[in-house]
């Protein structure tokens, strides 16, 4: 749904319990995720959770999350004491674990402990699960659902992972549904599970007997097999799971950089889900230069900055060095004039990136009026005290 | 010449974090290569068209399509390739009852580890085995996915027991595990998480995948512009900045952010490349491509960033 006017990023935070990040890979999810969880445990109180998928490792340690597998950790009142903030609320973080996470969906809709094991000691199961339909992108939801419905928690962050399709996200409990559900798959294991071969599938069966060999055939057969006694489960959790995505409690935040290909993205996938009638909350504009580089009068400033410094006559470089010896050590003449001459130079290179970011930014802007910017900051974001300052500028 | 002889290769796969300007080296390797005389052949592996947006051309196919002389273009698809495979090696030449079956085996791929991955790889392995071209460049997985798709061979070999995959594997394995012809291409930037899953890949690709790392290009190098001392006026210049607006006006005060901005960004990049250097394996060089200040996209960047790698191969 549309919005009208610009809602602050607390209101936005307050009137949701699920927010989903999206966008292409490098853009800085993980790090925009964990500032929106961080802003809404500082703010809003209440229990917060960050769901990561792949942080940094420094920004993994900051937030108490190693390799533990998706236990949820609470970020400690000491590390909030240091930088000398109090939250309102709690923030906990996890990281998803495909594998364990896995695992206990099979053992959650197998229906008995006989499909259970089979499964789980199935040769091809863990090679399976680690790739088939999209399985990282359902896993994020599903835990996305279990843990709104635990009831733990009043908001919950998730980072999704990074894909090749930036809607496989999006896709993914219908794929896990119409995976169950279709002929497909029927088809497959219909040889082994009555070893009558119908027409249609013989040939098939012939050719791929000799390319792939029986035996491979028939072990994927029959993991297929038992994965077809848990299709009740199954499909109706990937209803549930789909029916999350379009609920009014869940609102998705776009991230990406002014850079082409990632705004490009960024707006496909803003209009997919516009298309699809789920909440667009905001589009944050990550590590933008300022648009105040673009003015007229920086490049007037820029080109005349370059003359009045390549002048060895001129009273500008020395009126600098004298300025700088005032307010701290004294400087030398000829290191100031090559300094000026460069750093004039240099701004028309900066000054052109930053016209090309304003138009990818109006391009974005023509999408929902709420477009977050978070300038370059001087430093990588990767404790708390670089996430507040991404929430200042996330709230600016 | 710095990165082994790469465009000597056979087999050139690009890899690196999403984000990185993956497609637009591999883009520049080959369009190096063919400006080098060798028919060259770029593939994208995904569906996604990112390759034939770099080219500012029309969306690619399977069937390979000359851009440019010696220079050809393709797309992989999972489909097409099992058609090819099935007409050249199964000889089942009969293509409305594959239909159906490429429907079903498309399926099977999807679920079973490496089938997808063996039909890919395996054509590029074919197109090097007979001699189709000089060069191939893909414009492989992302650094998560790599290990994946190079390694698809040996999967199928532990898990297949007979059959004509099986057999196939070893000359596809042979190809690709032979350094002399076949290279990987790591293409990262000077940050922190493309900079970790580089040194984390370059260390695994050699266990796992069996093809050795070839060379890292590090991509959107902002060039050092001051020595040290320099360096420490530009940081000094806020102190100035009453005489500079005084002199050439308020805009000066952009001038000094664009500056300080630009200088944040390299520090923190030489920081990831001192990182990067100082975790890949001996043998393995880096080659340096600068951020391009162009308003230009497609091929006037694909020209520049050829342009940058010729430089640092030294060839011309």
């Amino acid at each position: 749904m549309r919005r009208k006017g610009p809602v602050p990023l607390d209101a936005l935070l307050a009137s949701k319990e699920m927010v989903l990040v999206l966008g292409s890979g490098g853009v800085g999810k993980t790090t925009i995720s964990a500032a929106l969880g961080l802003a809404a445990a500082v703010e809003q109180g209440g229990r917060v959770l960050v769901l990561t998928v792949d942080p940094a490792k420094r920004l993994a340690d900051a937030l108490g999350v190693g390799a533990l597998g998706n236990t949820a950790t609470r970020v400690p009142d000491e590390a909030f004491a240091d930088i000398r903030v109090t939250p309102r609320g709690e923030l906990w973080a996890a990281m998803l674990d495909t594998k364990a996470g896995w695992d206990e969906l099979i053992r959650r809709h197998a229906p008995d402990e006989r499909v259970r094991d089979a499964v789980l000691q199935n040769p091809l199961y863990q090679n399976i699960t680690g790739r088939f339909v999209h399985s990282h992108d359902y896993l994020a939801m599903e835990q996305l659902h279990d843990l709104h419905a635990s009831g733990q928690y009043d908001l919950v962050v998730v980072d999704t992972p990074p894909s090749r399709n930036a809607l496989s996200v999006l896709d993914a409990p219908a794929r896990m549904r119409e995976f169950f559900g279709s002929r497909l798959l029927r088809w497959l294991t219909v040889p082994y599970r009555s070893r009558l071969f119908t027409v249609a599938s013989k040939p098939f069966y012939q050719i791929a007997d000799r390319v792939l060999g029986s035996g491979f055939l028939r072990d994927i057969a029959d993991f297929f097999v038992l994965f077809q006694a848990m299709e009740k489960g199954f499909v109706a959790r990937a209803e549930q799971v789909e029916a999350l995505l379009g609920d009014a409690r869940t609102t998705f935040l776009v991230v990406s950089t002014l850079e082409t290909a990632p705004a490009h993205e960024a707006a496909f996938l803003a209009r997919e889900l516009l298309r699809r009638d789920y909440d667009l909350g905001a589009i944050v504009a990550n590590r933008v230069l300022p648009p105040s580089l673009t003015r007229r009068g920086a490049a007037t400033s820029a080109t005349r900055l370059a003359a009045a410094a390549a002048d060895p006559d001129g009273a500008l470089v020395p009126a600098v060095a004298a300025a700088l010896g005032a307010a701290g050590p004294p400087v030398d003449e000829r290191v100031v004039r090559d300094v000026l001459v460069e750093v004039a130079t240099r701004f028309h290179d900066v000054a052109l990136v930053a016209a090309r970011e304003a138009e990818r930014r109006a391009e974005l802007a023509a999408l929902t009026p709420q477009v977050l910017d978070v300038p370059h900051l001087d430093s990588d974001v990767n404790d708390l005290r670089g996430l507040m300052t991404l929430v200042a500028h996330l709230r600016a | 010449m710095r990165g082994g002889a790469l465009l000597d290769r056979r087999l050139l796969f690009v890899t690196g974090k999403g984000g990185v300007g993956k497609t637009s080296v591999a883009a520049a390797l080959a369009e190096l290569a063919a400006r080098a005389g060798k028919r060259t052949l770029v593939c994208e592996m995904d569906a996604k068209g990112s390759l034939a947006a770099t080219f500012d051309t029309t969306p690619l196919a399977f069937a390979p399509r000359e851009l440019s002389p010696g220079l050809f273009a393709m797309a992989m698809n999972t489909e097409d390739s099992l058609r090819e495979y099935l007409r050249l090696f199964v000889k089942v030449p009969l293509v409305g009852r594959i239909g159906p079956l490429a429907h079903t085996f498309d399926f099977v791929a999807d679920a079973a580890p490496g089938v997808k991955e063996i039909l890919a790889v395996g054509k590029l392995a074919y197109e090097v085995r007979e001699d189709h071209y000089d060069l191939v460049v893909v414009d492989g997985e992302a650094t998560g996915h790599i290990v994946a798709q190079i390694g698809a061979p040996r999967v199928i070999r532990e898990l297949v027991q007979v059959g004509m995959v099986r057999e196939q594997t070893t000359w596809v394995t042979e190809i690709l595990e032979d350094p002399a012809r076949t290279g990987v291409v790591v293409v990262t930037t000077p940050e922190e998480m493309p900079v970790t899953e580089t040194i984390e890949l370059l260390g695994r690709l050699e266990t796992d995948a069996g093809v050795a790392p070839t060379a890292v290009v590090a991509n959107r190098v902002l060039p050092a512009l001051f020595d040290r001392r320099q360096a420490e006026i530009v940081d000094r210049l806020p102190d100035a900045e009453d005489v500079l607006v005084e002199a050439v006006g308020p805009g000066v005060r952009q001038v000094l952010a664009a500056a300080h901005v630009t200088e944040a960004r390299r520090r923190v990049g030489n920081r990831h490349l001192e990182r990067l250097r100082a975790g890949i394996p001996a043998g393995v060089d880096v080659l340096y491509v600068p951020e391009l200040f162009t308003k230009a996209t497609g091929r006037r960047v694909v020209a520049l960033v050829a342009q940058a790698l010729a430089d640092e191969l030294d060839v011309a």
